[in-house]
């Protein structure tokens, strides 16, 4: 290249003596190959995007090295700006200006200035050598997997699907549904998810579009944006579930019972060796556990495969591999709780349960049909501590974000639980309240005000069993007083982590996790949706904790962002990360 | 030696992974976190396109220390390539050891596109390093 310019901004450095602008347009048009230099305090606004644009075309540019400051920010823009005048990647060189040299401040002005012109003669360097590397056109198969079949991914699939695209929901489980069909109620609104969800779920099932693969996990993802090919694992049901018609015979006749997963493994009913997870499952096939089922124990139990009608009983399938052809890919693989032992070995006592298990307690067509029974003896609990923040926000024992939704969840249940126990008292330690949501303030005040819980600001030191009791000690932080609680059941707001395998999951599509394990997005504030790696998207709890309303919101904008891809034929792949050398 | 140090301004030079580490540095600007500038990065697709030649020409032309950084192990977006910085970066070192030249000027290190903090404490303890070794016996000898 022969005619480059270079664009100074310096808009962080617009402090007074920041940076000796002069000198560097002075020093830098002296290089040899630099026909034009200039300085300009805002290069990403519109009017000063248009002069770039002039300058181009009126020197006959044929390179440019243009400073920014996060490049992570304007390096995608300035590079169509500067496209649209006909340069090509590698005539142009972007130098993060602030992340790279200014934010590391140094002392003086003739200090920052020297680094600059040190930089920007590199830069000059770099692209006076460069030379073009051809892009890369893939044509886009307009196909998009979804994985994780929980609320985020059932608002992905049908957005997709709903503007004429063919959708592949790879779920881990044996039905969609994720964590919300297991709630009592769903606050703030207090609807029933099973009557709000149901209905998505089963409009997945029917879609047209829609090709759900439930008990399925990803095996492995090649290929690039537009043009994915993923391995699929459909695991062994044992269950033809082409033949079988979910009637659920199997289920009632088999001889044995298993902790239901679903319930959480709670003692108040069993499921069977084959089963149907719950009622409204899509798909509403069974699946045998082969760990625990007769057959595969101690091969002589054969009942549900001479009682079923269809004959859909196959105790010799294998997992099979599938492989398929994508566009896009979203990630929706969700949450899931932190173990109360990570936290204590004691919380282990049958009457301290977490938030998924007292949902499960609550629901009216739960395991205990909706009579709050607690787990060691059925009795009905006349005291119930709630305990917020376990493993959040406590970096020395769990982790140090805040889950954003046990605060709201806790004060629901709490509610819920007086709602059915009339001459029941709850208790609510808080470290303080995180009820940012709409409508969410409100309904912790209707908790304390209709329901009349009791709401204790201060961390809980100690829970113990004392005889049929369970005592709670901490300390009431705005009353100094220190409290001592004997109940009957507690309730922990354990800390939300990425689902199990989310951090495999990650690895095997190349993608960024935070050190958590949950998905990284491609920019904290602008880009919320995407992935580290292009036409890979996340939505939901899969990116961190958050509520339903904020999930579907995600899963809506993440289709969106599946759709813009999907309105063009091709891609041409950046020809700055084309090309790549095995060695 | 380490008193000579003290206003010692340590050239650093470093390769970072366009995928993680470039990120990171990116989000150590963004979210205002301070560390020492000595540090020169220069954007590379993966640390396993970081030939050891680069490193020795940069110890040559008196950098005083070099930092390559890559993805966390298994994140490498080419899937590989940072298994292979690792091995060439070992065998880099074997050849400074020949050299006399102290092989605790070379770092790789994992930065992840989502650790803008790790990002800045590394750089942080990277200048501190090499400002106790003092400055590369290559400028001296060379006076570059
Ligand atoms: C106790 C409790 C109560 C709550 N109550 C409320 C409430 O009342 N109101 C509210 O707004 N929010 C509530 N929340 C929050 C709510 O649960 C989440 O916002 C919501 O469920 C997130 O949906 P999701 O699709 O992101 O994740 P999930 O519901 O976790 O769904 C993820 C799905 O992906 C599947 N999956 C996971 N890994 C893989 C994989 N590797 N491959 C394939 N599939 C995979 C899972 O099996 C699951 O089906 C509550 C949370 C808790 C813990
Ligand atoms: S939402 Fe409330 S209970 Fe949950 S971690 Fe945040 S502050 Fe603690
Ligand atoms: S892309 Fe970061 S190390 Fe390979």
């Amino acid at each position: 290249m022969a005619r480059i310019g270079v664009f100074l901004c310096y808009c962080n450095l617009r402090a007074a003596g920041a940076l000796n602008k002069d000198d560097v347009t002075a020093a830098v048009s002296s290089l040899s190959d630099v026909v034009h230099a200039s300085a300009a305090e805002d290069l990403c606004l519109d009017p000063t995007c248009a002069h770039l644009q002039q300058q181009i075309t009126a020197d006959n540019l044929d390179g440019v090295v243009i400073t920014t400051c996060s490049a992570a920010t304007h390096e995608e823009n300035l590079r169509r700006v500067l496209a649209s005048q006909g340069l090509q990647s590698h005539q142009v060189e972007i130098v993060d200006l602030e992340d790279y040299f200014s934010w590391p401040r140094f002392e003086t002005a003739e200090e920052t200035t020297a680094r600059v012109i040190e930089a920007l003669d590199n830069a000059v360097a770099k692209i006076r050598g460069a030379q073009a590397l051809p892009g890369v056109t893939t044509r886009i198969t307009k196909r998009a997997l979804v994985i994780g079949g929980g609320i985020a991914g059932i608002q992905t699939s049908l957005d997709i699907a709903d503007a004429g695209y063919e959708v592949l929901l790879v779920e881990k489980t044996s039905s969609i549904g994720g964590h919300m069909l297991q709630y009592a109620e769903v606050f703030p609104t207090l609807d029933c998810p099973q009557c709000i969800g149901t209905p998505k779920m089963v409009e997945v099932g029917q879609h047209p579009n829609i090709t759900i693969m439930a008990y399925s996990e990803i095996e492995s993802v090649s290929g690039s944006v537009g043009d994915f090919t993923v391995k699929i694992r459909k695991k062994a049901t044992y269950v033809d579930w082409d033949k079988c018609n979910g009637c659920g015979i199997c289920q009632q006749k088999c001889l044995t019972p298993v902790a239901s997963e679903y319930n959480q493994q709670l003692p108040f009913n069993q499921a069977k060796a084959i089963s149907i997870p719950f009622a409204q499952a899509v798909p509403n096939k069974p699946v045998i556990n082969r760990e625990v089922c007769g057959h595969f124990t101690t091969g002589l139990c054969q009942v549900c495969s001479q009682i079923c009608p269809l004959q859909a009983i196959d105790y010799d399938q294998q997992d099979t591999i599938l492989e398929e052809k994508v566009g896009a890919i979203v990630v929706t693989a969700g949450f899931d709780l932190m173990p109360k032992k990570e936290i204590s070995e004691f919380y282990d006592d049958p009457d301290i349960v977490h938030g998924l298990e007292f949902e499960r307690v609550l629901c009216p067509s739960g395991p205990t049909a909706g009579v709050v029974r607690r787990p060691s003896d059925g009795k009905e609990p006349k005291e119930v501590v709630f305990v917020s923040c376990i493993g959040s926000r406590d970096p020395e024992h769990g982790v140090s974000y805040c889950s954003r939704v046990c605060c709201m969840y806790l004060a629901k249940q709490a509610l819920l639980y007086r709602h059915v126990v009339h001459d029941g008292q709850a208790y609510v330690f808080y470290m303080d309240q995180r009820t940012t949501g709409k409508g969410y303030e409100e309904f912790v005040q209707r908790a304390v005000e209709e329901y009349g819980v009791m709401y204790l600001r201060g961390r809980v030191s100690k829970i113990f069993r004392d005889g049929d009791t369970l005592r709670v000690q901490g300390a009431d932080t705005l009353t100094g007083q220190k409290v001592d609680i004997a109940c009957d059941m507690v309730v922990l707001g354990m800390a939300m982590m990425p689902s199990e395998g989310a951090k495999d999951l990650a690895r095997k599509l190349g993608i960024a996790t935070n050190e958590y394990g949950f998905i990284a997005e491609a920019h904290p504030k602008l880009r919320p949706l995407e992935t580290s790696v292009a036409g890979i998207y996340v939505a939901g709890t899969a990116q961190g904790p958050r509520d339903i309303p904020d999930s579907v919101a995600m899963g809506s904008g993440a289709a969106s962002s599946v759709l813009e891809l999907f309105s063009q034929d091709e891609v041409v792949t950046d020809t700055l990360a084309a090309a790549g050398n095995e060695g | 030696m380490a008193d000579d140090n003290k206003d010692f301004e340590p050239i650093l030079v470093g390769f970072f992974c366009n995928w993680c580490t470039s990120t990171a540095a990116d989000l150590a600007g963004t979210t205002r976190l301070q560390y020492p500038p000595n540090i020169r990065p220069i954007r590379t697709m993966c640390s396993g396109s970081v030939d050891p030649i680069y490193i020795l020409r940069a110890l040559l032309s008196g950098a005083d220390g070099i930092i390559i950084g890559g993805c966390n192990p298994g994140d490498c977006h080419y899937v590989s390539g940072n298994y292979k910085a690792r091995r060439r970066i070992a065998g880099l070192k074997t050849i400074l050891d020949t050299l006399g030249l102290e092989n605790d000027r070379v770092w790789l290190k994992w930065i992840s596109a989502a650790e803008g903090q790790k990002f800045a404490v590394t750089m942080r303890d990277f200048t501190e390093k090499i400002k106790e070794l003092g400055p590369s016996p290559f400028r001296k000898n060379w006076s570059v």
